[in-house]
């Protein structure tokens, strides 16, 4: 990434602080669908981004390489591309390598260039480390390691779109309305001190997880000393990034589901964990013992997404406002309820989930199949 | 020979207040106010004075004032006037000189450059009195992880036992001995209605007090006083001492003459003879020693107590606590430059040991660069005097704090360094039957209260003031911190920046 | 926009607001009830915020749709009846005036009110009532048909909230925690079961007396009315009284 994390906070502040606006949504028999819902949702809350950062996730986009990992690499010039992909040559059997399609939108300044790659693990590169740790290794080569270069979505059957400018003129600009994904998820950013840097919108991506965030962590400085004693380098100072790396080491390394998760990042506050029984108290208790430093203190509404799930998820005390939808097999997440209802103006049920209560979107739970799961997710 | 020491304090008795009512007469235990029945007045001997002000606050009416002796010598700032008093009294005794309470020198106190964070439109502050503000803080050894049966989902993991305190202080080792047994309940009692814990220090924990075993901290130290199996049993963790802030390296010494018969009995050593705590551990000659008394102590209580170690904060703190946490070390206490004692040479208070908070900063670096943070607590010590203090510690890296100095002086203490003359006239750092009576248990573990609460509500207050509405978020998070006045490599070792950047 | 004489009550409007920013069309209502109108129609709202935020007439404004944060900030004398939901901010700080949403609200409903009425159909997010007042004449309510999120109520020094309970599954409790924190004034009225250890410390509890038993009939009847259910029925039910225990909560908390 060379010079480039120097432009993700020119100021060296302690980290880069953002408000945003969210929005997902899952089609969660595995459905997939066009764009076109999640652009005009996240346009409608125009008010909460201020053009200097969009971006989109989307899951099942690549059925035809749905086994590779899917790299997007941003780089400013061509020399820092030669540099890249002959790491990647070197690392991968490079099945596909093309420049990502774009139309010139007005309202996209100075884009970068972007290329994706389909990659497979080698064998005799896979034994050392799982195929996962390989490409995240890999990964953090390329953006520590080679100037101008940012390898921004490294998953399978998946993919992040994202730079400087409102998300409609991303979304333009990708020509999003060109894929059609089971998840799709969606983030307009206001940066206070990261005037303009590609790599630094939302979502943030670590394999196949991504995570759009609102809102700003008060415990960034312990989240990211802890997260470093496992090996994770924090190179873009974000929540964000602090956030993908906290999911990534609890899901993918510990295999603690989500549910877990949730009660260690947004952990229940000890009045309630006292009046709760026995077993689930001591769970409790040992879950904020041992993980306390990954609490996540400090108002935040996140969706993260993964391969066959995404997660709403709120602070403790409910500090950032996310509404939660269905509407047949659809789940919507949505920082405020009208980008919701102007893309799906009659939805079965609509609430705010209370802080702390993850809301799960899962291929293994489609929503239409079920009795009212919106009862159950509701149930607070 | 005639001392050439002059007064240190001079007694400002104001005539026409003074009633003749003797109370400075009987409240003084160092004999610096008689009565002259000849010629009915109250004199002074303002050589004995100390300036612990007992007299001033105890007199009706107002009529006593202690200040400076204003006797001038010529300004020298290499001589200054209290090495040259040094001088004369180490030439009229030829000892040791003894001194108490905590290093008094013009070290930076660093905490006084510290600036602490608020939060502001990116990030609100929280209300503390209206919206939950969590200092529950565990110590003892986590693991890295917690492992849930694929099945049920439920816990695996077994945690190492953890010790909950409901506020991130506590109260430091003082023994028996060195503070009256008055004290040593009025700290036991405080500890246990706000939800922390007292540490007996190394003179054994008295039967009396055996009730507050749930909040109280044993301590295995080089003397091994009082150290038995009910004494292990009672307590909720316990402490080896290997050194402390006031005296790295050296034993302790408890004179004879307070080695009263229920000092003796608490020790197990006969009455009146000096209590002599060796400068090592003699089973501890090398870090493997360590670990051996380590498991020797939680073989004793089966494995169901924090073992902590405690550490004078000294050059190579961060190495050796590394190996303490290895050598199995539940917790571990570092007590700083500032550390109070009951008796210590002045030498040894006054230059050796570095502060606290370079030392908590290089503990907490090393055990995270060393990825071994989680298996023990740090808590630090060495005077704490402020909430501001105990938040700042925490953000450089500390659990929590352990305070001794402010404790006393909760109870009345002026810090006029006299500990070791065993003759306070505050009752506090004396085993005299007589003057212990001037603590009353009930009214200290009172004021010992109110100050725990009046921490308690600042703490709070900061917090929620930086956006934080839990303790742990703050451990260890060093940028809410940020210093002024400092060099650039003092900004580095403690891992703070430069208030502006 | 279409200009509709629709009935004897004066000047009614139409507005479309399908593509409209906040700014323009709160501009196009001001300009309305510049010319006269006493009705304005709304419809394709979604997400415009701040929606009849400096009218101070009584200009009476149906949104279809959902509004943006901040409906009726500052609300000073409309009445807005929303056919929807509603989001974060509503009734912010409002003055006078009333609104009437036939759905839910988000977060800080009545945030800060000085005067005027919301009623709200459904459930209510957090803090809702957070630091309500009243002063002389001036009582502002905040009637919630269904149930409330944590924080409801914080610190209220003034004005009434009631909390009916109506989409709780028969007998179920209200689930919110740390109800009427920090409060010093006002009253909360709650139809159906809470537990104490869900109240802030500063809250005592009791059962509505006459005079209480008034305000509640009055404010529910309108309720009531606005939404087509049985006054009668709901206050026959089991109303407690959450009110302050302390004018001065926090008076030991500092030394001088």
């Amino acid at each position: 990434m060379g010079h480039w994390k120097h432009v993700n906070n020119p100021y060296d502040d302690d980290k880069v602080i953002d408000a945003c606006a969210l929005f997902g949504m899952m089609d969660t028999s595995g459905r997939r669908f066009s764009g076109v819902d999640a652009i005009t949702a996240i346009t409608n809350m125009h008010e909460r981004g201020n053009g200097l950062g969009g971006g989109f996730a989307v899951y099942g986009l690549y059925p035809q390489y749905a086994e590779h990992y899917a790299f997007h690499v941003m780089y400013l010039d061509d020399a820092a591309r030669q540099e890249a992909e002959s790491l990647l040559q070197d690392g991968f059997r490079v099945a596909l390598a093309e420049p990502v399609p774009t139309r010139k939108t007005r309202g996209i300044q100075d884009p970068p260039l972007v290329w994706r790659y389909f990659l497979e693990v080698r064998p005799q590169d896979g034994q050392r480390l799982s195929h996962d740790d390989y490409v995240l290794e890999k990964v953090m080569r390329i953006n520590t390691g080679v100037r101008d270069a940012f390898v921004f979505s490294s998953g399978k059957n998946m993919a992040v779109f994202k730079g400087v400018g409102y998300p409609e003129d991303i979304a333009n600009y990708f020509r999003l309305e060109e894929y059609q994904g089971y998840l799709w998820t969606a983030h307009s950013r206001f940066p206070t001190n990261t005037p303009g840097w590609w790599g630094g919108a939302h979502p943030f991506n670590v394999l196949d997880w991504t995570v759009i965030h609102n809102g700003e962590i008060s415990s960034y400085g312990i989240n990211r000393r802890y997260l470093e004693m496992f090996g994770y380098h924090c190179t873009m100072q974000t929540d964000t990034e602090v956030i993908a790396y906290a999911v990534d080491l609890l899901m993918r390394r510990h295999k603690l589901p989500i549910e877990v998760v949730a009660d260690v990042l947004a952990a229940p506050l000890w009045s309630r964990i006292e009046r709760e029984d026995e077993e689930r108290a001591a769970f409790h208790t040992t879950l904020r013992q041992v993980y306390g430093s990954l609490l996540l203190n400090g108002p935040f509404s996140v969706v993260i997404a993964h391969q066959g799930e995404m997660i709403g998820l709120t602070d403790r005390i409910r500090l950032r406002p996310l509404t939660a939808a269905t509407k047949g097999d659809m789940l919507f997440l949505s920082s405020e309820e009208s980008a919701i209802r102007l893309v799906c103006p009659q939805l079965d049920t609509a609430w705010t989930p209370m802080g702390g209560e993850p809301i799960v979107g899962s291929l293994n739970r489609p929503l239409g199949k079920r009795e009212p799961v919106a009862a159950a997710l509701a149930a607070t | 020979m005639k001392s050439y020491l002059p007064p240190r304090f001079v007694i400002d008795r104001d005539a026409e207040r003074c009633i003749g009512c003797q109370v400075c007469v009987r409240q003084c235990s160092f004999d610096a106010h008689a009565y002259d029945g000849e010629e009915d007045a109250v004199r002074s001997f303002e050589e004995n004075c100390v300036g612990c002000h007992r007299c001033a606050v105890f007199c009706p009416t107002q009529a006593l004032n202690i200040r400076l002796n204003p006797l001038s010598y010529r300004p020298n700032a290499n001589w200054r006037p209290e090495i040259i008093e040094d001088i004369i009294r180490q030439s009229e005794s030829g000892g040791v000189l003894l001194t108490g309470m905590g290093n008094d020198r013009s070290y930076r106190v660093y905490w006084d450059h510290l600036l602490l964070n608020a939060s502001q439109v990116t990030n609100p502050s929280i209300d503390p009195l209206r919206e939950p503000m969590e200092l529950r803080t565990f110590l003892g050894r986590k693991p890295d992880r917690v492992e849930l049966d694929p099945a049920s989902l439920s816990l695996k993991t077994q945690l190492a036992p953890q010790v909950a305190i409901e506020l991130p202080v506590l109260f430091s080792a003082m023994s028996y001995g060195a503070v009256s047994l008055n004290v040593q309940e009025s700290l036991a009692r405080a500890a246990t209605e706000a939800g922390t814990l007292f540490n007996c220090g190394e003179g054994g924990l008295h039967r009396k007090l055996y009730k507050y075993g749930n909040n109280a901290i044993v301590q295995v130290a080089s003397g091994r006083f009082g150290v038995h199996p009910e004494y292990l049993d009672v307590a909720r963790f316990i402490e080896i001492k290997i050194g402390q802030g006031a005296k790295p390296g050296i034993g302790g010494h408890l004179p004879g003459g307070k080695v009263t018969e229920d000092v003796a009995q608490t020790r197990m050593i006969p009455a009146g003879t000096d209590a002599l705590s060796p400068a090592p551990q003699h089973d501890i000659y090398s870090i493997e020693d360590l670990a051996q008394l380590i498991y020797a102590l939680k073989e004793a209580t089966n494995y169901a107590k924090p073992v902590c170690v405690k550490i004078a904060a000294v050059h190579n703190s961060a190495a050796i606590a590394s190996g303490m946490v290895r050598a199995g070390a539940d917790i571990i206490a570092l007590d700083g430059l500032r550390g109070a004692t009951g008796a210590a040479p002045k030498i040894i208070r006054d230059n050796v040991g570095i502060p606290i908070e370079l030392a908590i900063a290089a503990v907490d670096t090393r055990l995270r660069e060393e990825g071994i943070r989680n298996q023990a607590s740090i808590i630090a010590a060495g005077g704490f005097r402020n909430s501001a203090d105990v938040l700042k510690a925490i953000a450089l890296g500390a659990d929590a704090v352990y305070i001794a100095t402010a404790a006393l002086i909760a109870l009345g203490c002026t810090v006029c360094q006299q500990c070791h003359t065993g003759k306070c006239a505050w009752g506090i750092c004396t085993t005299d039957p007589l003057l212990s009576k001037r603590v009353n248990p009930e009214i200290g573990a009172r004021r010992l209260v109110n100050l725990l609460r009046g921490w308690s509500l600042e703490i709070k207050e900061m917090l929620g003031g930086m956006g934080i509405n839990a303790l742990e978020s703050l451990r260890g998070n060093r940028l809410h911190l940020r210093g002024v006045g400092l060099t650039d490599r003092e900004l580095d070792v403690m891992g703070v920046r430069l208030a502006g950047r | 926009m279409t200009v509709d004489t629709l009935n004897q009550k004066g000047l009614a409007i139409r507005i479309d607001a399908n593509g409209f920013h906040y700014r323009e069309l709160n501009r196009l209502i001001r300009e309305a009830v510049a010319e006269g109108a006493e009705r304005i129609d709304l419809h394709g709202v979604y997400g415009q915020r701040y929606i009849a935020t400096n009218l101070r007439s009584g200009v009476e404004i149906h949104i279809h749709g959902t509004p943006g944060n901040d409906l009726g900030a500052f609300l000073d004398g409309p009445r807005l009846v929303v056919y929807g939901n509603a989001q974060d901010g509503c009734g912010n700080t409002m003055n006078d005036g009333e609104i009437i949403v036939h759905g839910r609200a988000g977060d800080i409903a009545g945030l800060s009110a000085r005067g005027g009425r919301i009623f709200i159909r459904e459930d209510v997010g957090y803090r809702a009532g957070i630091h309500m007042k009243e002063y002389q004449g001036k009582r502002p309510a905040l009637v919630i048909g269904g149930t409330a999120q944590d924080f409801l109520g914080e610190y209220m020094a003034g004005g009434i909230v009631v909390v009916l309970g109506l989409t709780l599954n028969g007998g179920n409790c209200h689930t919110a925690s740390f109800v009427g924190t920090g409060m010093h004034g006002g009253v909360i009225y709650l139809h159906g079961q809470i537990n104490d250890y869900q109240l802030g410390k500063e809250v005592g509890v009791s059962r509505p007396n006459r005079k209480d038993r008034a305000i509640l009939s009055e404010l529910v009847t309108q309720f009531a009315g606005h939404f087509g259910f049985d006054a009668e029925e709901i206050l026959a039910g089991r109303f407690v009284k959450l009110f302050p225990l302390y004018l001065r909560p926090y008076g030991r908390l500092y030394t001088y």
